[in-house]
């Protein structure tokens, strides 16, 4: 009879703490869903034609958009990109082909580090190196800062991308007589682009989101501009302004802007997401 | 090979720790593909030096942001010396520069985030890896994952106009009035800009890196060891919670340590809804300030050479607490994924 009960009691326990994971994922997913939820409804009321096309109204007045602040999101990851991105695929080559070794090993391990370096940080570093040394800040300054956080991550997706290209690959160029840079370059990263790509992308998609990186290299700027030597306004440096700022037009287009700058990310996520193809599984 | 739903819950961007495969399937001799220096072709070995040197670029950048901070905080660290981090004085007037505070902040927001998110974060993983059936595990996974690529400017934006209210209003409130003069924690004011605030936004914002890494250790837990636990007639509960969760624990600990990294070195979520506020107090609705809150903020408009240099012996700081942290977070997750492998 005991038995029985305990066996019933230990059941329910079961239930009861097994109900209790699901209600954990339930209060994890609703956020997520209120965020989205007022990014739609108070994003959609604010957007307009004018976000996309004009200029910034001056503080206090309503109306004008955040035209400039889009091209400067695209500049800077633009120019991040064509800094980071040879680097970090060179560096993860590196680490996939000679990663085992002792300097492979500390290099792997340093750019594990530094995917954990808090953004600000980086963007302080920037300051004390490109902006000192320019003297003002700048759309150069801006992009050093998101490639210096865009590096590790493109490297070690590179890597764990080429690993997965198989060795009979590699043995077959090897075989045919080419030289180990030729087997990379013709053989090996051809069969790992798509997975390079993905890595790439949804780096990409991670920087154009960030702030905290720019407050001091790429600052801001009410007008239009497009020099590398000028500081040059972005997406998230806007909601953040717009944020903390006393004017209700400013609150109602800082979640038009989020919600922009959300669908710019998500979509490179998604198209991130169905790239992943690796056809050696 | 695990389905789709439960294998590797992929983060944007390499954030989730990627243990060093130890036999690499397309690594060869031992690992080593390159030629060694004294081998080979050589065009092969010129082709290996340039690789070596894009793989340097990551160690040096590393060595040249140490010393630049480092170089930048020198007169604040000869000026204060070690009173930096004990004096809870910050008034810039007065040329006075004491970081206590925003350690403070920084430390107490995150392991409360920790403390929240950590719960939350290992149900998630063992609702989805235990029980969820496919249709339901696939679109929460997703949804988790979705949570990781929200800019944190956006939670910021969503944390002013949302959550504050909705904690100021509905909890803080009544809880001040009911317990504001027996508990410590729930005393004074009810601000909304709180280190409760930030608390909640941090831990919003790190579930689903700790949930990733958990659900990734539970599914490398051997299926014979699931199966032993069952046929000795325990029930599922006690199979996740006796066999599964401790195989895991040195994971998920290791996931947890690398939330808490997240959480110390987040900006601008945390910055828009703590109040920033250089006091230390122990209620949770009284506003705080962190390390990256305060670099936001002040570093534009910091003017003085000392000024400066104590903000960037705050960024110094910052940085080397949160190396440790990884360093700490990614020893513990490399060495639960090798025995999983192994096992």
């Amino acid at each position: 009879m005991t038995t029985i009960a305990l066996h019933r009691r230990r059941i329910l326990f079961s239930r009861l703490m097994l109900t209790l994971t699901g209600i954990a994922a339930f209060v994890v997913v609703v956020p997520l869903l209120l965020i989205f939820y007022y990014l739609v409804t108070a994003g959609a009321q604010a957007l307009n034609l004018d976000f996309f096309t004009q200029l910034p109204a001056p503080a206090g007045e309503a109306g004008g958009g955040m035209a400039n602040a889009l091209l400067g999101t695209f500049l800077l990851v633009f120019y991040a990109g064509l800094m980071g991105i040879p680097i970090a695929v060179g560096a993860g080559v590196y680490l996939a082909e000679a990663g085992n070794t002792k300097l492979g090993t500390f290099v792997r391990f340093i750019a594990d580090v530094m995917n954990g370096t808090p953004s600000i940080v980086t963007g302080i570093f920037v300051w004390a190196w490109v902006v000192l040394m320019m003297g003002r800040f700048s759309l150069l300054a801006g992009s050093v800062a998101l490639a210096v956080m865009l590096l590790p991550m493109v490297t070690r997706t590179t890597e764990e991308m080429v690993r997965l290209v198989p060795r009979e690959l590699k043995e077959g160029g090897m075989a045919l007589g080419f030289t180990r840079w030729r087997t990379t370059l013709g053989v090996v990263l051809p069969a790992a682009r798509s997975g390079i790509l993905t890595g790439i992308l949804v780096a990409l998609a991670r920087i154009a989101g960030e702030t905290a990186p720019l407050l001091f290299t790429a600052f801001g700027n009410p007008f239009w501009e497009w020099r590398l030597n000028e500081p040059i306004s972005a997406l998230p440096l806007l909601i953040y302004q717009y944020a903390i700022s006393p004017y209700d037009d400013w609150h109602r287009q800082a979640w038009a802007a989020a919600l922009v700058l959300i669908g710019l990310v998500l979509a490179i996520s998604l198209v991130a997401r169905f790239l992943i193809r690796n056809p050696y599984r | 090979m695990p389905s789709a739903t439960d294998s590797s819950p992929a983060l944007p961007g390499g954030q989730r720790p990627v243990p060093p495969p130890s036999s690499a399937p397309g690594g060869g001799e031992g690992g080593r593909f390159l030629p060694s220096r004294k081998k080979g072709n050589l065009t092969d070995q010129f082709y290996g030096m340039i690789l070596k040197l894009f793989g340097l670029t990551l160690p040096l950048l590393f060595v040249f942001i140490v010393l630049r901070i480092g170089q930048e905080a020198r007169p604040a660290m000869e000026a204060f010396g070690f009173a930096f981090i004990t004096s809870t004085e910050w008034n810039p007037v007065l040329r006075e520069f004491g970081a206590l505070p925003f350690i403070f902040g920084t430390v107490v927001s995150s392991f409360l985030a920790l403390l929240i998110a950590l719960p939350l974060s290992v149900g998630l993983a063992v609702f989805l890896t235990e029980l969820a059936p496919r249709w339901l595990a696939a679109p929460i996974a997703f949804a988790t994952e979705l949570l990781a690529a929200i800019p944190s400017v956006v939670y910021g934006l969503w944390g002013i106009f949302v959550l504050v209210p909705f904690l100021r209003f509905t909890v803080q409130e009544p809880l001040s009035r009911r317990f504001g003069d027996t508990i410590p924690f729930f005393e004074g004011p009810a601000y909304g800009f709180s280190m409760m605030s930030g608390a909640v936004i941090l831990s919003i914002m790190i579930i689903p890196f700790i949930s990733a890494v958990t659900r990734e250790v539970l599914a490398a837990v051997p299926r014979s060891q699931r199966e032993a636990a069952l046929a000795l007639g325990a029930t599922r509960w006690e199979m996740t919670w006796q066999v599964a969760l401790p195989y895991a624990l040195p994971g998920i600990i290791g996931g947890a340590i690398l939330g808490l990294g997240r959480a110390l070195g987040e900006t601008m979520a945390i910055t828009m809804v703590i109040g920033n506020r250089p006091d230390i107090a122990a209620s949770l609705f009284a506003p705080g300030y962190t390390m990256a809150s305060v670099l936001a903020n002040e570093f534009a408009e910091a003017t003085g050479e000392l000024y400066l240099s104590a903000l960037m012996e705050i960024a110094l700081i910052l940085f080397g607490i949160t190396i440790l942290v990884n360093i700490a977070a990614q020893a513990l997750v490399w060495r639960v994924a090798r025995r999983g492998g192994a096992a």
